[in-house]
């Protein structure tokens, strides 16, 4: 029987259908010996899957052989319950499995987890409750049951959240690993477990993704790793590929990643072919996070392009497109549909022919940067053309997407109608150029563009005569090749042309009106109407220009008053689709809240969700008569490109303000002379012996052009880069504002209770730093400073004790001040530059320098208010070292009796700077960013590192959303740009100019923010601002 | 993940074939001629690893036998390479001196030993005394 069972799966395998042994697999698993057992066992678990009906009658064999004594038997039942279970049936043996993970032998105990873990894959619901028993899974003494519930813990920590606490547990078993604690038995080339390493580094990358103190964890182990990975064996090389992964997975240690980026280069320069694609592929994932790594790679990199391995090719196009700018596009794009012409895989047409048509339409339009020597002609045609070339050979394997993005782009077009018109003009010049070739080959989807685009735009050409475009039209609807869905497209388009010629059209109509397709039918009847009626033709220039030109009310709001009516009559407001969605899926879950919360039904909130989503509703036929109509009859919703702005959509063709670079001139490792050599050839060129290496050094250069500047580019066009640890002028702004308006609200009966606190802080400071200590530096202040700049303080502060005394209005701001560029204090126009922006204006005293000393100098300047006098305290930094700790006192000295003062204010400035210093900038105080809605789309897209996180949302108000928003605007000196629906967007930005926006959703009870900006730090933190802020609140 | 493990030989026959995600026994024999052409067709100085549909091949050539594995992308394809060579050294331990005929004479032995160190499509064991045990085990019982 067991012979006749391997035969039989045998026959399988070969592809004959067997089913009819299945039955006897069951039975001989039921009932015989131990091997026949096994080989029943394995029948099933190669014949049956998941849900076939026979699966059913094995649960009681398994449950049989689970209670048995034998332990083979028990092995053999819990691998089958690994490996095919039903569903259904897990509760009944759950019990039985669960018992086995206490069981002595480390097998079983094994086999029990992998178990479990085929449960957890099918059914996670039902095992979970036994979470704790993985975790003793976890710390097993026997090291295969812990690796085996490796793979348990990898699939859960995919939401990593609350398996934080076991990174220190894998970051010791990985370092018991690495350190030859397990048994010999589990080396593989005497490496220790390497595929237990692969599977503990991915664990740990997942949890130390975008998480700065878990990562921290795992830094000195990750680096043990990297060192320990030296021996010469593929088996250490994909250790240290997985390595590698994690270290720029992680949140970034410098340190790591140049470890990691040397070992990027063992990879990439390595003969042999198999490590060289793996060090391609490292590099692919790597300059998503640094760009720059590439440049060191750079002639590898051309090398591997015209490598003969398919393979090997295929990735360093992958590689390309990932480090594609606005100036290396043309190359890239000319290597990708190079290879493309040769390829002819289904496969990777598709899925390249996707990206040429996404690179091309996301650089069209930033032709001010675009490379000084392609003139906007030379543009157009290259877009073109590399349209044209990828509608000829992607043709029909095409997502639908590529080409209406691609009509939506011509439609659209950018702020210029001149140069929208050029690239009009220009593809349709094209156009009639291909299409007076031969025909017959081209695929459909690129004649429907063609026919588009000719009806659109022919007349911008005034040179073509319009019969000739309707003579190459016709042409193409007497093809055979062209199918009905092409035809429409034509004859809509030539319904288009205005001006007929009236006898040309006459006659296709008459000839189509006998075509065996009705849609084709109807469409010819129109036209001949059209044609025929003069009264009717007038309105159509007008209606066509329309579509394109005027403004299409996006928001639709002539429909408010229906919509209105409709709410009153008692109908459900209008929610966009993606909230409709979430509400799906809340209401698939147990709804633990109570009905009240529900959302708020008002006219107000509905209109504005309404405008949301125009784009499914903006056919609008009432605006654009003819154009509309036809299109709709050609069945082709496609068609219709609405005006409408899509402010929140993916579109690269936005202007991309991206400085423009000065040839890169990368540093390159010692490894690589050739390339250093090439880099330096680069910048003053030289004639080259070969000129093959030249070629590649031409294209070298064009392909990594760009990409050096590419992180340090800046978005409001201040690109220069000052020194990093330097980045920021101070601007506590936010506390010496808040301070004052305290302060003024605080009346003279507090007075005598602040000085009781500020006696109590005095005796908390150390009696040998009697005024203004400066902690700073390696170096401690001479005292004799210390006590001049208390004596000048003194002096200076009884100059004008009287009139803030009469004033009433005791306001001190004090401002720490640190100037990158060494301003001597004596500049004052420079000092009283970088006042808040609300009190520039107020008129101000000459700014006085009151002391200095190699490291700090202070200046001080009176402005003068309404209500008040304002002393303006500049503390300003002479030396290019960071301020780690400043400690400001301020006396105030008045009619012999010390009064000390604005201890207060000082409290909050030296919260405010430990809190800058915590994020690693000194002194990090944010504006807000004034732009539009549109403006803001813009920076978005150009923007790309992400940070998310949750807030609390403040429910206490009607619009808990908008109510938010106003605390943090409020608190944080933010920018609200917009509010629409239940999403928000806000904008803030810093002093030297790194802009952060904020895209906040409602999601639930809490309030979901993307942050996004070019400065790293900033996003965390305004995260951290925004989350004290609606804490206190 | 491991989508699929085949042994193959030159001329195209399938010796061996473990699906760790269901495909139609009907698409299996295509899917398998596909796979065969593609690594078939490659030259011994490129590189192990070809893109083939939605997932990467892996493949591997003893005498006149090839391994191929079909992965998915996120898979490290250079440590599947060398789980494919610890899979023949731990059949070379069996069988001693593994040969094709080994193989397929002993399918449902072939196919234990996969079932120890493949599970689901994920590697669950390459300690190749562990991986031999439960089949010495059986073969100790079926003698006495």
């Amino acid at each position: 029987m067991r012979e006749i069972m391997v035969r039989a799966m045998y026959c399988e395998m070969l592809g004959y259908d067997a089913s009819f042994t299945y039955i006897h697999a069951i039975k001989l698993a039921q009932q015989g010996g131990v091997l026949e057992k096994r080989v029943g066992y394995l029948a099933v678990s190669l014949f049956l899957n998941e849900g076939h009906e026979l699966l059913l009658l094995l649960v009681n064999t398994v449950l049989k052989d689970l209670q048995s004594t034998n332990l083979i038997e028990v092995c053999m039942a819990l691998t089958v319950v690994a490996q095919v279970f039903p569903k259904d049936m897990i509760p009944a043996v759950l019990p039985l499995v669960e018992d086995k993970l206490s069981h002595p032998k480390e097998i079983i105990r094994r086999k029990a987890v992998l178990a479990l873990y085929k449960f957890y894959l099918i059914a996670p619901n039902q095992v979970q409750h036994i979470h704790a028993k993985f975790c003793k899974a976890l710390s097993d003494k026997d090291p295969g049951v812990m690796a085996s519930s490796l793979h348990i813990y990898l699939q859960l920590i995919r939401s990593p959240d609350s398996y934080k606490d076991l990174t220190g547990s894998f970051v010791t078993i990985l370092k018991q690993v690495l350190g030859g604690k397990l048994p010999v038995d589990f080396n593989y080339h005497s490496v220790p477990a390497p595929w237990l390493q692969i599977q503990l580094l991915r664990i740990l990358s997942l949890l130390g993704k975008e998480d700065q103190s878990t990562s921290e964890l795992m830094y000195e182990v990750l680096d043990e790793s990297l060192r320990r990975a030296e021996m010469n064996h593929n088996i250490t090389y994909a250790i240290l590929y997985e390595c590698v992964k994690a270290v720029y997975t992680i949140h970034p240690k410098a340190e790591l990643l140049e470890k990691a980026a040397r070992c990027i280069g063992n990879f990439v320069l390595s003969p042999k072919i198999n490590l060289k694609y793996l060090g391609l592929k490292a590099l692919t994932y790597v300059v998503q996070h640094d760009a720059k790594l590439a440049l060191q790679h750079q002639m590898t990199i051309i090398e591997c392009l015209d490598h003969s391995d398919f393979t090997i090719k295929r990735e360093t196009l992958e590689l390309l497109f990932r480090i594609t700018n606005a100036q290396n596009v043309t190359v890239i794009v000319e290597k990708m549909l190079d290879f493309l012409r040769s390829c002819n895989d289904e496969h990777t047409i598709i899925h390249l022919i996707g990206k040429v048509a996404e690179l091309a339409e996301k650089y069209p339009f930033n032709k001010p940067e675009f490379m000084n020597t392609l003139l906007p002609m030379k543009y157009n045609s290259w877009f073109i053309q590399t349209m044209n070339d990828v509608f000829s050979i992607g043709g029909d394997l095409l997502q639908q997407d590529d080409p209406n993005n691609f009509l939506r782009l011509l439609a659209e077009g950018s702020e210029s109608k001149e140069e929208d018109d050029q690239l009009r003009l220009y593809a349709v010049e094209s156009y009639l150029t291909v299409l007076k070739g031969h025909t017959s080959h081209l695929p459909q989807c690129f004649l429907q563009v063609m026919s588009w685009v000719l009806g659109e735009y022919a007349h911008l050409q005034e040179s073509v005569d319009r019969r000739e475009v309707i003579r190459l039209l016709t042409q193409l609807l007497d093809q055979r090749s062209v199918s009905s869905e092409t035809r429409v497209w034509i004859l809509s388009a030539l319904t288009k042309i205005p001006e007929g010629q009236t006898d040309l059209i006459l006659d296709l109509a008459e000839s189509l009106s006998s075509s065996q397709d009705t849609v084709l039918r109807q469409q010819a009847q129109e036209l001949r109407h059209l044609s025929q009626d003069s009264q009717l033709r007038e309105f159509k220039p007008v209606a066509v220009v329309c579509v394109f030109s005027s403004q299409v009310d996006s928001s639709l709001s002539f429909l408010d008053g229906f919509v209105s009516e409709a709410l009153a009559a008692g109908a459900a407001p209008y929610k966009p689709p993606h909230q409709r969605q979430e509400e799906l899926c809340e209401d698939r879950a147990l709804n633990l809240e109570p009905y009240s919360f529900s959302l708020p039904v008002s006219l107000s909130s509905c209109s504005i969700t309404d405008r949301q989503s125009p784009t499914l509703l903006s056919v609008s036929s009432g605006l654009s008569g003819n154009s509309a109509e036809l299109s709709q009859k050609a069945g082709s919703s496609t068609l219709i490109l609405e005006g409408v702005k899509r402010v929140w959509g993916k579109d690269g063709y936005l202007p991309q303000k991206e400085a423009t670079a000065p040839p890169v001139d990368e540093p390159s490792a010692a490894v690589q002379p050739a390339s250093q050599q090439e880099a330096a050839e680069r910048i003053e060129p030289r004639p080259e012996p070969s000129t093959q290496n030249q070629d590649k050094q031409q294209l070298a250069s064009s392909l990594f052009v760009g990409l050096g500047v590419g992180s340090s580019v800046s978005l409001l066009g201040k690109s220069e880069a000052p020194p990093p640890r330097f980045r920021k002028k101070p601007r506590p702004h936010e506390s010496s504002s808040s301070s004052g308006t305290s302060k003024r609200s605080s009346d003279s009966s507090s007075r005598s209770s602040r000085n009781t606190t500020d006696s109590f802080l005095y005796g908390s400071f150390p009696e040998e730093e009697p005024a203004t200590s400066i902690s700073t530096f390696d170096h401690t202040p001479k005292s004799t400073t210390a006590n001049g700049l208390s004596q000048n303080k003194d002096t200076k502060e009884d100059r004008h004790a009287n009139t803030s005394q009469i004033l009433g209005g005791d306001m001190v701001i004090v401002r720490p001040s640190t100037i990158q560029d060494k301003h001597p204090p004596s500049v004052s126009s420079d000092l009283t530059a970088l006042l808040p922006a609300d009190l520039k204006d107020l008129p101000h005293s000459d700014v006085i320098s009151l002391t200095s000393d190699p490291s700090l100098s202070l200046s001080s300047c009176r402005l003068f208010r309404d209500e008040a006098l304002l002393l303006v305290i500049f503390i300003s930094n002479c030396t290019e070292t960071v301020i780690k700790d400043v400690a400001v006192q301020l006396t105030l000295k008045h009619k012999h009796q010390q009064m000390t003062l604005k201890n207060f204010f000082l409290l909050q400035v030296f919260e405010f700077m430990r809190l800058i210093l915590m994020n690693s900038i000194l002194s990090v105080t944010h504006r807000p960013l004034v732009v539009t809605t549109e403006e803001y789309g813009k920076l978005w897209l150009s923007l790309s590192h992400d940070v998310k996180q949750n807030l609390k949302l403040l429910t206490d108000a009607g619009d808990p959303l908008r109510t938010t928003l106003n605390a943090l605007k409020d608190a944080l000196q933010l920018h609200v740009v917009d509010i629409i629906g239940s999403e928000g967007i806000v904008a803030c930005r810093l002093l030297s100019g790194a802009p952060c926006l904020l895209h906040c959703r409602v999601n639930g009870a809490a309030l979901a923010m993307w942050l996004r900006s070019p400065h790293p730090a900033l996003p965390d933190f305004i995260l951290y601002h925004c989350q004290r802020a609606l804490a206190h609140h | 993940m491991i989508k699929f493990l085949l042994m193959v030989n030159k001329q195209g026959q399938t010796r061996l074939s473990r699906y760790y995600e269901q495909v139609e026994l009907g698409k299996r024999a295509s899917l398998e001629a596909d796979v065969v052409r593609g690594c078939l067709a490659r030259r011994k100085e490129e590189c192990s690893f070809v893109e083939f549909k939605d997932y990467k091949l892996v493949y591997r050539q003893y005498a006149a036998l090839f391994i191929v594995v079909g992965i998915t992308e996120n898979e490290n394809e250079l440590s599947i390479y060398e789980l494919v060579h610890n899979f023949v050294e731990v059949l070379d331990k069996y069988f001693s001196r593994v040969s094709e005929l080994d193989i397929m004479f002993n399918l449902d032995k072939v196919h234990i030993i996969l079932d120890e160190m493949i599970l689901n499509g994920h590697i669950v064991e390459t300690n190749k005394t562990r991986i031999l045990a439960p089949l010495l085990a059986l073969d100790k019982m079926a003698e006495s």
